[in-house]
């Protein structure tokens, strides 16, 4: 009789998991889903554009695209996330007739596919942040590097009180990790220790309840939860990064197969334009001249 | 019971046979709906046979050009420098479900003994169904409950590094999650032990307590060994939970202080979070391997799962 109840219990379990499995399954879905909609090219301008990729271009994506499509309204852009990696790709296979990477395209990326191009739309600066109870104000891009490769490992080593430094960080893949790693890192590697977490928000939020904790976060997602923590004398600000003061800003780009064509060129030419920046600069990111 | 069952099966099938080959309405339809039954009982199979192809179709670039054994016994995992090691998730998915199992068989077995031995009906009426409510709250507010209840007790500790995230912290949430698998299998199993040996052992003088532990859990010993595997396939395959309050690191769990019991207090990754947690952006043999993750706890679950129906088939009494 209670083999039933065993059998419930045994197809749970199963369930579970190939719900977790099926999941992975999706993401591919999707792009082949996304594959029979290839734009259609008229003079009057009309049709679709795909953009894929970065879940930090995203945001600003979505906002240029209303402008984009108020000022040409038989136009449908569809922007779809899925991480950097998957906006290369999706745009050098054509998939997409336009990826979104939140780094600069790697190396292996471009040998695999000479004819990408990148089109910077804007930049956005990664802030160093503390949990509140540390009292460092400002450390050096060394200091950070040696904080995240592990060499140091309390706030007294940088001028704070005896307490343990919590590293947390984003899991491998992510573009802000990415651009974390190539513009402080150099060749050295984020500790194995680090606390890896999912999103943005995520970070933000076990940092702001772990004493000692410190991380990386793109700019737009700073608020008083955490400590903002200055570089090399310089607080991650808007102005400071302009100026290039603050010098850990990285590229926000789209990629296109060979030159853009048709609509995808006028939705690129909007952007760079003064009124596309304009978007930029108000979202709360840099713009590019 | 199940033994009870069977003879009057027995007896249907051979009135079925002698009856006149005349087809009724009546038996046409039973027939179709026997079909529709069987066609869900095939498409279930089917279900899973395809997840199973499809994963492990996936996951062959990543064993064909890492190699199977370098997978499961590499430490590092750097998906960026082409390293995929997955011992560390192997390593972290066991200590968590070793920990949930420390914490939680003691209590679940409480509990079966309690509403089944103990518990007057009324009382049973009202604890049984509370502990079966545990199974339907999801998972991601057991992990929300853990981030913010258990995580900032878990901190408290002083040792060296330690954040609250971490193993214990996900143990505890873990061992409250498999706690109504546990009780509600063995309680079953604690109810079919025969009431002949309960009442044999009370007529020879042997007290409720000598009863329990001299004859009813030993009698009940496989069912209640396969629930505690039942309990580790859920465990093994708990993902949201586990990513709010383990912390996600890539590393072998390790000891921060002298008491070998801080490694509890190590941060960890499981197998489950490391798919979860990269998929998102992973593209080419990086998705694989975490396909290939897939393919191992679906290997270590079926591997659960059989073993807890072997145990079943080990009741010494149902043989006699």
């Amino acid at each position: 009789m209670y083999e039933n109840v065993i059998m419930k219990y045994a197809s749970i379990t199963v369930f579970s998991l190939l719900i977790v499995l099926g999941a992975c399954g999706t993401d591919s879905d999707n792009e082949a889903a996304s594959n029979g909609t290839e734009p259609v090219e008229e003079n009057s301008l009309s049709g679709e554009l795909n953009v894929v990729g970065s879940t930090t271009v995203q945001p600003l994506a979505e906002v240029l695209t209303e402008a984009f499509e108020a000022l040409e309204p038989d136009v449908i852009v569809f922007v779809q996330g899925g991480g950097s990696s998957v906006g290369v790709r999706s745009a050098v296979d054509g998939t997409a007739d336009i990826g979104m990477a939140s780094r600069d395209i790697k190396l292996s990326e471009l040998q695999e596919n000479p004819e990408i191009r990148v089109h910077t739309i804007a930049r956005d600066g990664i802030a160093i942040i503390a949990e509140p109870g540390v009292t460092v104000d400002n450390l050096s891009k060394d200091q950070i590097r040696n904080i995240f490769s592990g060499e140091i490992t309390n706030w007294n080593e940088v001028g704070g009180e005896n307490l343990v430094i919590t590293v947390v960080a984003r899991e491998e893949g992510s573009g802000t990790r990415a651009a974390f790693e190539e513009l402080v890192m150099d060749d050295d590697l984020i500790l194995g220790n680090a606390i890896l977490q999912p999103s943005n928000g995520a970070v933000r939020t076990s940092i702001s309840v772990i004493p000692g904790a410190i991380g990386f976060l793109s700019f737009g997602y700073l608020d008083d939860q955490t400590k903002p923590l200055a570089v090399d004398g310089f607080l991650p600000t808007e102005e400071f990064a302009a100026s290039g003061s603050y010098e850990i800003v990285r590229p926000l780009n789209m990629v296109t197969n060979g030159p853009p064509e048709g609509i995808a060129a006028v939705f690129l030419e909007f952007i760079v334009s003064e009124d596309g920046q304009a978007i930029v600069a108000s979202e709360g990111y840099l713009p590019v001249n | 019971m199940a033994r009870l069952s069977s003879p009057p099966r027995v007896t249907s099938r051979s009135t079925e046979r002698g009856r006149p080959a005349k087809v009724t309405g009546k038996q046409r339809v039973e027939s179709v709906v026997k079909y529709i039954f069987l066609f869900s009982a095939l498409m279930s199979i089917l279900i899973v046979v395809m997840i199973g192809i499809f994963t492990f179709r996936e996951a062959i670039p990543a064993f064909r050009e890492i190699g199977i054994i370098k997978l499961l016994t590499g430490t590092v995992w750097r998906p960026g420098q082409g390293q995929y090691g997955i011992l560390a998730m192997i390593a972290g998915s066991g200590l968590v479900t070793l920990g949930a199992v420390i914490i939680g068989v003691p209590l679940a077995l409480g509990c079966a003994i309690f509403l089944s031995e103990i518990a007057p009906p009324a009382v049973r009426s009202i604890v049984r169904p509370s502990i079966e409510l545990l199974a339907g709250i999801p998972s991601v507010v057991y992990g929300l409950f853990g981030m913010v209840v258990i995580v900032p007790l878990v901190r408290n500790i002083d040792v060296p590094g330690n954040t609250g995230f971490g193993l214990l912290s996900a143990s505890i949430v873990l061992a409250v999650m498999i706690l109504p698998t546990i009780s509600s299998v063995s309680e079953y199993a604690i109810r079919s032990v025969p009431k002949r040996f309960r009442e044999g052992s009370l007529a020879m003088g042997a007290t409720k307590w000598e009863t329990l532990t001299n004859v009813i859990l030993p009698g009940a010993k496989s069912g209640i060994m396969s629930a505690i595997i039942l309990g580790l396939g859920r465990a093994l395959g708990e993902t949201i939970a586990m990513i709010m309050v383990i912390g996600n690191s890539v590393i072998i769990p390790f000891a921060a202080s002298d008491n070998p019991l801080s490694i509890f207090l190590s941060r960890a990754r499981t197998l489950t979070g490391n798919i979860a947690v990269e998929i998102n952006y992973a593209t080419g043999l990086h998705e694989s391997a975490l396909f290939a993750t897939g393919v191992v706890l679906f290997a270590l679950i079926m591997i659960m799962n059989s073993s807890a129906r072997i145990l079943i088939g080990r009741r010494k009494w149902e043989k006699k």
